[in-house]
């Protein structure tokens, strides 16, 4: 094998480091959301429900559209940008870290809550007997409960991430070291025709998928185990 | 829907596709390299209007075309950003030899939406920007005559950091527009009926001429509307659509 270009090693680092990013911010995010939709007896938690799984529908150009235009100068992300004397979130990897939370948020929230769907009221019940606040209660029943849940949530999140192409390609600008992740590295080496450089890239995201999502199933069937 | 009413639906929708295909008009796919985008609407239109055939248009970077063709994509004609490509098209087996013409010449110019930004090279030297938005290099050639630019001018490597890269030059122009970037290289054709913001179109003498080459590919060599398109885009009346756009023609075509 060819010796492969130093570029590739950035991109897999800094693709590494947004998802990992991404996935820590997603877990603060969602579990409160996660948790509110599971408890809440609102007539209109399903419309949030909704709103937060759009990304699973809406192609990546719309979030990417409305990415450009909100992290742009003339949008809130230029006036946070500001605070440091830039001009704009687009470009960078927080702009990068925002669109991935974004897009990756219902496959976080989803299996978190699935997993406090199936506690049922009655450990909460039970602590609450116990003299346990409720704050007390979700950290100590529901939470490592849930963990099945959290596990999903966290592997999914970050590997959703990792094959997050769309909207880099949109907001990124192609940057090496700070936007020029893994999928749009292959995208520019199959556009330049560096075909051996995009096969050994595409070949080993086959891989990483496929032991993620192997590594989800032996998850599942375990839990299922367990549970019996 | 009983089964007589889906009789007659599918009867209606038989002939209906029946009539469409019994005029005479022919069809014709084109790549056309992203900075052509609106002169080559224009002219599709105006071939149509003549000769009633179709130039059904895909919009890309010419090295994303390029490796598409040489994967079996359906396109018939290719309008390249570059000569090279084409010519590689040919040698490669796909594109018909000798159709292959400069059809219009490129600018580049540099351009900016804050209507004081862009004063010349003087702009580029003092570097009073974060973002300079351009379309990749490698993949599309006014990328590369941005760099070319920036070399002749000795001035790439203090610049480089501030490049942001378009996969495409209309996403580079996109970059500018929405003011992401505060000004970028893009084409001078881009900026046909927009007298907005500033710009400093690039002397010729800092960069290889653009020579936009079309070629035809060896899928349309028995069209008749490919065939048809290809002697049309020599005509007068494309010429002038070309022109009109800010493009220069090869003095010995």
């Amino acid at each position: 094998m060819k010796n492969l270009p130093p570029d590739i090693w950035i991109a897999i680092r800094l693709t590494i480091e947004l998802a990992a990013t991404a996935t820590i911010i997603l877990l603060i995010v969602a579990t409160p959301i996660a948790w509110w939709l599971s408890r809440s007896r609102a007539r209109w938690k399903e419309a949030v429900a909704t709103v937060v799984a759009l990304p699973l529908v809406l192609p990546p150009t719309v979030l990417g559209y409305y990415l450009l235009v909100l992290l742009g100068p003339s949008g809130p992300g230029g006036l946070v940008a500001g605070l440091w004397g830039e001009r704009t979130l687009a470009f960078t990897f927080e702009g990068l870290v925002i669109g991935s939370v974004v897009y990756s948020m219902p496959f976080v929230v989803q299996p978190i809550r699935n997993a406090f769907d199936a506690l049922g009221d009655r450990p909460l019940e039970v602590a609450a007997t116990l003299r346990a606040s409720p704050t007390r209660a979700f950290w100590t029943v529901a939470v490592p409960l849930a963990r099945p849940g959290f596990l999903t949530g966290t592997v999914l999140g970050f590997a959703h991430t990792v094959g997050e192409f769309g909207i880099v390609l949109m907001i990124g600008g192609s940057i090496p070291g700070k936007t020029k992740v893994l999928s749009v590295a292959i995208y520019d080496y199959v556009e330049t025709s560096q075909w051996h450089e995009a096969s050994v890239l595409a070949a080993g995201m086959v891989v990483f998928a496929f032991a993620i999502i192997l590594s989800m199933m032996l998850i599942d069937k375990r839990v299922a185990r367990v549970g019996e | 829907m009983t089964p007589k009413e889906l009789f007659r639906l599918t009867l209606g929708v038989a002939t209906a596709s029946l009539i469409s295909t019994s005029t005479f008009a022919a069809q014709t796919n084109v790549a056309v390299a992203a900075n052509f985008t609106d002169a080559a609407k224009e002219i599709a239109a105006a071939f149509k209007q003549k000769t009633g055939h179709d130039a059904v248009l895909s919009f890309g970077s010419s090295g994303q075309f390029y490796t598409q063709i040489t994967q079996d994509a359906p396109f018939q004609i290719m309008l390249s950003a570059d000569d090279e490509r084409p010519k590689k098209l040919i040698s490669d087996g796909l594109g018909v030899p000798d159709s292959r013409f400069t059809y219009a010449i490129g600018k580049l110019v540099l351009w900016s939406r804050d209507p004081n930004l862009v004063k010349g090279e003087a702009t580029l030297k003092s570097g009073a920007f974060s973002k300079l938005s351009i379309c990749n290099p490698v993949a599309a050639p006014y990328g590369a005559a941005a760099v070319e630019t920036m070399k002749s001018l000795k001035l790439y490597d203090t610049l480089q950091p501030k490049f942001v890269e378009g996969a495409n030059i209309t996403q580079a122009f996109q970059f500018v527009t929405t003011g992401n970037a505060e000004l970028g290289f893009i084409a001078l054709s881009q900026l046909t009926g927009n007298n907005g913001g500033s710009r400093w179109l690039v002397p010729q003498n800092l960069y290889k001429p653009i020579r936009q080459d079309a070629v035809l590919l060896k899928k349309g060599a028995s069209n008749e509307a490919a065939v048809a398109f290809m002697a049309f885009l020599k005509g007068p009346e494309a010429r002038a659509i070309i022109g009109k756009y800010g493009y220069a023609f090869d003095s010995t075509s």
